[in-house]
């Protein structure tokens, strides 16, 4: 599964801020322009640092978005109340702006476009970050994968990608989306908008003996639950990848 | 909070400055109770001094990552043998 | 130093004070974790001082709160760079509760709940510098902040004040503790910055 590859050595580059796309009200896409690049496979993550004007630095990872793509690099940030770095990134940077990433890194949480398993995705908030990336290079490389994602967000205005996830999911074939919600209005009549449980990951993800790869991404107690959800219905344990954000992530 | 961890997963920028290869997709085992597993898969408190990756079956430490400014110390006591993998030298 | 990014001030107070070398004023109090909060019950809390041959001393919850407690205001300096000015806790002085026992050793190792250790010479522990404090902001300690009861010890940087403490041990020999043996500085006096080995 994971090739090991000869890298170079890490070093921090300067990443330019190129154009910035509004995903909802507390989430944004920063399209960053990094040179010399070397790619990366979807899944990963960048360490992202910032630097303050007497040297104080603050450092976090982000995941990236984008299907490889040259020298464009696509990071999608959730503001955190109180946080020290994602409400600069949320709410001050514009384009032209710099600031310092590494990588891209990270060889576990990564789906292989040549695996033509089938794979579900489930994301809690901003953990459809590093899933976006799989489902959009699975387009771009034309993979027949099957792919299922279960996305919850607190309400749907909440959710970042839907727009582009709705469209994906009519004109990708193979690729199935559901949504679910954690805080819906108590009017909601729809028991399959509900908090995602065993009976949700039943119906819309994959069965057990079909040997799914599954990735889960989000909060830290997000992705506690669902994966030993996945592992009590019978999922392998060594199929069910993990990406946890830490107790915010979304 | 008890959730305040995230996965060795998180820890593959500051372990890929120290090392060659990717650290995270190694497999090294529990000292304290035999685990076997990813270091991606470790356990990682890193609001405190240092990075501490904890085993997920047992708790116990495996190791510890210390960033100063010009040097790095990294303690793997509680991890028996780490198995790597290499790319083909051919 | 890396390029500046514009307008990034980060989690950080402006007010102009005396710190020590490196720090930054914080007006919250940021709680750092090197593993899960331990949850300790008061029922089975002990807290013991071990000599260099082995003679102990323990109190349980009821028998600490009956020593004499101290008042006590101080500043917190964190070796992660933030610092905290004006705390205010309540606790036992370590003269109070090293006062009994008959010992020539120079050193201490203290070990917490959860199994965090760090290590501190004794004198630094006498003369009024340092507590086990059970109180802070007039309220019981809470588990994040260490509680039940956790060292102070605030003329060193912070990790020497281990939270949930649970005993000291008193060494012939110097032992590093949880950090001391993976690069940080044996002795960490936040005004000479001794953060690392070799500061
Ligand atoms: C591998 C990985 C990939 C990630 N990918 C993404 C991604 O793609 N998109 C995304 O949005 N996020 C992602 N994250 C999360 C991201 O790294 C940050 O954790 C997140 O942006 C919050 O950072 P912050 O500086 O804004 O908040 P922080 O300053 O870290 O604070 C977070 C919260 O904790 C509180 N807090 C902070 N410090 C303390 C303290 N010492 N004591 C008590 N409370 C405290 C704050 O008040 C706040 O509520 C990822 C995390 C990992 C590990
Ligand atoms: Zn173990």
């Amino acid at each position: 599964m994971a090739r090991a590859a000869v890298l170079g050595r890490l070093s921090w580059r300067v990443a330019d801020v190129v154009d910035i796309v509004e995903e909802t009200s507390t989430a944004r896409s920063l399209i960053l322009d990094v040179p010399d690049w070397p790619g990366h496979r979807p899944g990963q993550h960048v360490d992202l640092r910032l630097t303050a004007e007497d040297g104080y630095t603050a450092q976090r990872s982000y995941s990236i978005s984008s299907a490889p793509d040259g020298g464009r690099v696509e990071l999608t940030v959730q503001r955190v109340e109180d946080g020290e770095v994602s409400p600069y990134l949320v709410d001050v940077v514009e384009p032209g702006d710099r600031f310092e990433v590494r990588g891209p890194v990270g060889g576990y949480f990564v789906w292989d476009p040549d695996d033509p398993a089938p794979v579900l995705l489930v994301a809690g908030g901003s953990g459809v970050v590093p899933l976006m990336a799989m489902i959009r290079t699975r387009a771009a490389r034309g993979s027949p994968a099957p792919f299922r994602l279960i996305y919850s967000s607190r309400t749907p205005g909440t959710g970042v990608y839907r727009q582009e996830l709705r469209v994906r999911a009519e004109s990708n074939p193979g690729l199935e989306v559901a949504f679910a919600f954690t805080r819906v209005p108590s009017t909601a009549t729809d028991a399959g908008r509900r908090r995602v449980g065993t009976d949700r990951l039943r119906e819309s993800g994959w069965p057990p003996d079909l040997g799914p790869t599954c990735f889960v991404c989000g909060p830290t107690g997000f992705v506690e639950s669902i994966s030993r959800l996945l592992v009590d219905a019978g999922h392998d344990p060594a199929r069910v990848l993990t990406e946890r954000f830490g107790p915010t992530g979304g | 909070m008890s959730d305040t961890w995230v996965d060795g997963n998180g820890l593959a920028g500051a372990l890929r400055e120290l090392f060659a290869v990717d650290i995270t997709t190694a497999r090294g085992t529990c000292v304290g109770c035999g685990t076997v597993g990813p270091v991606a898969g470790a356990r990682v408190y890193t609001r405190a001094p240092g990075v501490v990756a904890r085993c997920p079956g047992c708790g116990g430490v495996l190791f510890r990552l210390v960033r100063g400014p010009d040097r790095a110390w990294l303690d793997l006591r509680g991890v028996t043998c780490l198995e790597i993998q290499v790319p083909d030298s051919g | 130093m890396g390029i500046v990014s514009r307008g990034f001030g980060g989690r950080r107070s402006s007010r102009a004070v005396n710190l020590p070398p490196g720090q930054y004023l914080v007006e919250d109090f940021p709680v750092l974790s090197a593993g899960p909060t331990p949850l300790v019950n008061l029922g089975s809390w002990t807290f013991t001082v071990r000599s260099e041959t082995g003679e102990a001393q323990e109190w349980n919850w009821a028998q600490f709160l009956a020593l004499p407690h101290e008042s006590i205001t101080v500043d917190l300096h964190c070796v992660t760079k933030w610092s905290k000015l004006g705390t205010a806790w309540e606790g036992v002085s370590l003269d109070t509760l090293l006062s009994d026992v008959a010992s020539s050793a120079e050193f201490v190792l203290v070990s917490a709940y959860g199994g965090y250790t760090t290590n501190l010479p004794l004198e630094d522990l006498l003369d009024g510098k340092a507590w086990v404090a059970d109180r802070y902001d007039g309220e019981a300690l809470s588990p994040e902040h260490g509680g039940p009861a956790r060292l102070l010890v605030p003329h060193l940087y912070l990790w020497k004040s281990a939270k949930w403490v649970r005993d000291i041990q008193l060494l012939n020999n110097d032992e590093p503790g949880f950090w001391e043996s993976v690069g940080y500085h044996n002795y960490g006096d936040p005004w000479r910055e001794q953060r690392y080995w070799g500061d």
